[in-house]
């Protein structure tokens, strides 16, 4: 076994911002104690110098490391859109961090090692390298969500971490089945060996391992009715990693349910789909159901995060190209509008309180204009409402799903779409038709450069991939053309 | 089938004689002049005071965790060393990067004082 | 030799056990140790494929699930350590300060 320069040529990215993450804990270990105020910025250039050796990725498949990651548009769309993610929560992370005085090297760069895991969740190839993916992002993030070491965050922390663990072990187990029914765990092994052998799709070991995979990943992408503590580990942890997770975790978990089951579950559609249908509607609709019974933003916005991953789902379920490209623009529409809307949060709490229960919110439409207008236009592209890249994202997944003669589930996505609205809705009108109370909650924002520049970058994209999403839609659909 | 454990049954048998033997041996041969402090249950040591059951240093569980990371690491080290001749300049190079950032890890637990006792 | 669907089928008690003592137990000690089981039970079961099917992929994944699983359990407990100094509690139900 040996590994050509070929190979590292598909590790570059991961690579370099792996050494952006040593170099961060190296600037800590030397200086200690020091000012350190520009490690994010360090993160970021690593992101960015990442970005540059990815476009080369952007091309046929090509698979290196013995079959264990791939490097081809799909996992390049995907870093992309990882990359939007890392450097938006590197720049909101920095003035609320030293707010609260939390502001510690090892934050940058388990956010950074997150990244990796996330990317190379993206572009592995091998079940093996998805289960080492998925861990490296997941214990990264364990220790991310327990950062502020209080109450909250330590049992954000804790939830997140046992239902983690539990459902790696769900993910395992379905791994070993799989082995044992098919002979490999490669996943064009797993379609080949589908593919030439009829009955093994009857096996029940086989079907037992795809089941288990299903519930691994069910649980990671926080669908109903494995979403059990994905609200109170969202509630509890810092906003920015509320914000990463909430996005990061799920764009990298859907790329690599694409890559499992549109390729090597491909044969076995039939088989899986009716599963996801049922979870794609129970995820929209208890995620809606119950965001629109919360008083309090942060959370409301956790149960929304699980009713996106629904609609998402309904792509997974349509299982053609068309539907899996919708998905990638979703993705990166989802990373803007939910770390924008993150973003605003951040900055009506002040040190020790988050001040995120929808009354605090009353009048400050006028008395920040500012965060009035970027706070509403998040959450119209939430709701879905043109011309906001939101919409276009349900559009694309709602129509693909219509061309497969899913019109039921689709008819059932629409009407939860309707519903989100009431309650994305009420935190604009809180903002501007509730008069703010004789003592006022929010005194101040807590804004600094870095957080209006990642507030401004991710209402840019919203509006822009709304306005104009024709060239990253073609993007997606050559993504997937290569990967199918 | 099983037959290939008899071995093991063997080994068992071997193993649980040699340790009754041991204690009846000392049991019948050895002198007994029993007195208080004997018949306690600590016989050798200081006595432990106040009470095992107190709870751990929390710096304990801290080591316990680093070494705990540290020593399963190692379960690379043994299967490169069996290869190390076929795997050649490369896998030299790839444990060495692997052993570098494990030793970027630990230089920040050392300078975050991690490792200092008090 | 043992029988490839006595492995199998001791690795899936094993792997339940886990899955039920996670359910069930309030314990967080406990509930990291079930996790733990259940890992092992997924070890049990690559062993015994890979032994069956003569290949060697199986028995690569142990290593990797062995050191992940120490790596999850370092996390595991420091997130236990700081849990309890935040609230003195370590069972699942005392802990439920977010709730709605």
């Amino acid at each position: 076994m040996t590994f050509s320069m070929a190979d590292m040529r598909l590790l570059t990215p991961h690579l370099v911002i792996t050494a952006a993450a040593l170099l961060v804990l190296l600037a800590e270990a030397v200086s200690p104690g020091r000012r350190k105020g520009y490690l994010p910025y360090l993160g970021i250039a690593g992101i960015v110098v990442a970005a540059f050796t990815t476009p080369g990725l952007f091309g046929p498949a090509r698979s290196g490391f013995s079959g264990m990651l791939a490097g081809d548009a799909f996992a390049a769309f995907v870093y992309f859109i990882l990359y939007a993610v890392g450097a938006l929560t590197l720049l909101v992370s920095d003035a609320y961090l030293r707010d609260e005085g939390r502001d510690h090297a090892e934050y940058y760069a388990l956010v950074l090692l997150a990244l990796v895991g996330m990317m190379l969740m993206a572009g592995a190839t091998h079940l093996m390298s998805v289960f080492l993916a998925l861990e490296t992002m997941s214990i990264a993030i364990y220790a991310l969500a327990g950062f502020f070491r209080d109450e909250r965050s330590a049992e954000a922390s804790f939830k997140y971490f046992i239902l983690g663990a539990f459902s790696s072990g769900f993910l395992l187990y379905g791994i070993a089945l799989l082995y044992g029914a098919c002979g490999t765990t490669e996943i064009q092994g797993i379609l080949d060996a589908f593919a030439s052998n009829r009955a093994l799709a009857g096996s029940p070991m086989a079907l037992a391992g795809v089941g288990l995979v299903t519930v691994g990943f069910a649980f990671k992408v926080a669908a109903v009715p494995f979403h059990m503590w994905t609200p109170d580990a969202y509630q509890g942890a810092p906003t920015s990693v509320t914000a990463f997770m909430a996005t990061g975790v799920k764009a990298a978990a859907f790329a690599a349910v694409l890559r499992v089951f549109f390729v090597a579950f491909q044969t076995l559609h039939v088989d899986w789909s009716g599963v996801l249908w049922v979870l794609a509607l129970l995820t929209m609709t208890l995620g809606n159901l119950t965001a629109i019974a919360q008083t309090d933003v942060k959370r409301m916005l956790a149960y929304s995060s699980i009713a996106h991953a629904g609609y998402i789902l309904v792509g997974v379920v349509a299982g053609t190209p068309e539907a899996g490209a919708g998905i990638l623009y979703y993705l990166l529409a989802y990373a803007f509008m939910n770390i924008g809307a993150f973003a605003c949060l951040i900055m009506v709490g002040r040190k020790g309180h988050e001040n995120t229960e929808l009354d605090a919110f009353a009048g400050l439409g006028f008395k920040f204009p500012a965060l009035g207008l970027a706070m509403s236009l998040f959450m119209f592209s939430m709701a879905g409402i043109p011309p906001t890249a939101g919409f276009i994202g349900k559009f694309l997944i709602f129509k693909a799903a219509v061309h497969q003669g899913y019109y039921w589930l689709t008819i059932f996505g629409v009407l939860n779409s309707a519903a989100s609205v009431y309650y994305y809705l009420r935190v604009i009108v809180t903002m501007y038709f509730k008069p703010e109370p004789d003592t006022p909650v929010v005194e101040g924002l807590r804004a600094g450069p870095s957080m209006a520049l990642a507030t401004i970058l991710a209402g840019l994209g919203v509006l822009y991939f709304g306005i104009v999403p024709g060239g990253l839609v073609d993007l997606a659909e050559q993504a997937l053309r290569y990967l199918v | 089938m099983l037959q290939n454990y008899v071995p093991i049954l063997i080994l068992f048998l071997l193993a649980a004689g040699f340790g009754l033997g041991m204690v009846l041996m000392s049991a019948m041969l050895g002198p007994r002049r029993p007195d208080s402090e004997k018949l306690s249950t600590y016989e050798c040591g200081m006595t432990v005071d106040p009470g095992a059951r107190r709870p751990f240093d929390v710096k304990y569980y801290l080591v316990a965790m680093v070494f705990l990371v540290f020593d399963v690491e190692v379960v690379f080290l043994y299967p490169w060393a069996v290869k190390f001749k076929a795997l050649g300049l490369f896998g030299f190079v790839e444990m060495l990067v692997f052993l570098f950032i494990l030793l970027v890890g630990y230089a920040y637990i050392w300078r975050k004082g991690v490792l200092e006792w008090e | 030799m043992i029988p490839f669907e006595y492995s199998m089928g001791l690795s899936a008690v094993l792997f339940g056990l886990g899955v039920v003592g996670v359910l069930v137990r309030r314990n967080v000690i406990v509930l990291l140790m079930c996790v733990e089981l259940m890992l092992n039970a997924v070890n049990l079961a690559f062993v015994t494929v890979a032994d069956h099917l003569n290949s060697v992929e199986g028995l690569l994944y142990v290593f990797f699930v062995m050191t992940v699983a120490a790596a999850e359990a370092a996390v595991g407990l420091a997130i236990v350590v700081c849990l309890y100094r935040a609230r003195r509690a370590v069972h699942a139900d005392e802990i439920s300060l977010l709730k709605g």
